[in-house]
């Protein structure tokens, strides 16, 4: 059995789906049914003491489904462990709870802050969370988070929410090789071609919302992209062949009619 | 005395615990998590944590993201 095993959890599914930026809740209850994920990402935010008996997120996720409670919106480290805080006590203080560990820096371009996400990253650990923090492309950032103790790294291929998928497989590929840790490519597929491509690379896993939540169709694309996750998968497994410059005949050179 | 929850200003009697604040408020304490001045106040303690004048609240809960 090809597990992905992470943060004391193991999946068969090698694909995370947020649950941001649906229509409503039965669309995104179908997408996620329909992704085969098996770990959804939430957010924690100020609950709207205006909007009495407002429908519950948590309602619409399927109970099987492990919780990654995220610090999306946070700036600074202290922001994302206070957060990191709140949602272990919303989930009634388990041991060792897995965050996504998320400090921007801008809100333009949503890049990670990684000095701040270093720094939350260790007090996270200290205090016994299961770590895997959202980060930059960069090999030196990655290998920090590692060593801070992160049970995954989890680089961006583009911007969050953008789409552009992945923009730099060269730095990807070292931060593959350095790594110790499952390293799950987070932001910027646009489509199930990315994710195919990350897959091929070898990464863990991958971490995708806006392209199931913003699509047309955001029930057909979860499919579409479930599929694409475990078609990269097996040609990872199954090795591709070296890239050539010249071509290579499938067919034998010899016994060709009409030879001399 | 006046305390901030979710950065508004309100007026809360004296002597008002945790729990009595999420009652006033119509919440159910099991569905959301307090932080009182920075720190969590876990749910076992919510009967008995008494507010104080300027208190900062934060109570929150779990949305859809990414």
């Amino acid at each position: 059995m090809d597990e992905l095993v992470l943060g004391g959890h193991r999946f068969n599914s090698r694909l995370v789906v947020g649950t941001g930026k649906y229509k409503d809740f039965p669309t995104m209850k179908a997408a996620l049914e329909a992704s085969g994920a098996q770990m959804v990402t939430v957010a924690v935010r100020r609950l709207d003491l205006q909007a009495k008996g407002e429908a519950s997120l948590l309602h619409w996720i399927p109970k099987d489904m492990v919780l990654l409670p995220n610090t999306a919106g946070c700036y600074t480290a202290d922001e994302a462990v206070r957060t990191c805080r709140l949602a272990r006590e919303l989930q009634l203080g388990g041991e060792n709870p897995l965050v996504k560990l998320e400090v921007l820096s801008d809100p333009k371009t949503l890049l990670p802050d990684v000095e701040e996400t270093v720094k939350a990253a260790r007090q996270l650990v200290a205090e016994g969370f299961r770590v895997l923090p959202y980060t930059n492309d960069d090999p030196v950032a990655a290998k920090k988070l590692e060593d801070a103790g992160c049970a995954a790294v989890m680089p961006l291929g583009a911007p969050i929410g953008s789409g552009l998928g992945l923009r730099n497989p060269y730095s990807l590929q070292m931060i593959l090789d350095q790594a110790k840790v499952p390293v799950i490519v987070d932001a910027g597929v646009g489509t199930a071609s990315d994710c195919a491509l990350c897959m091929e690379l070898g990464v863990s896993g991958l971490l995708v919302n806006t392209a199931i939540a913003g699509a047309k169709d955001p029930v057909g694309m979860a499919s579409a992209i479930k599929l694409a996750t475990e078609a990269g998968r097996l040609a990872y497994l199954a090795g591709r062949i070296p890239k050539k410059l010249y071509g290579s005949a499938s067919s034998p050179l010899a016994g060709v009619i009409g030879a001399a | 005395m006046r305390a901030t929850v979710n950065g508004e200003p309100v007026e809360l009697p004296e002597g008002f615990t945790v729990a009595a604040l999420l009652q006033h408020l119509g919440v159910r304490g099991d569905r959301v998590a307090v932080e009182r001045n920075g720190e969590v106040v876990k749910k076992a303690r919510h009967g008995e944590q008494r507010l104080a004048p300027g208190d900062v609240l934060e109570i929150v809960t779990f949305v859809g993201g990414g």
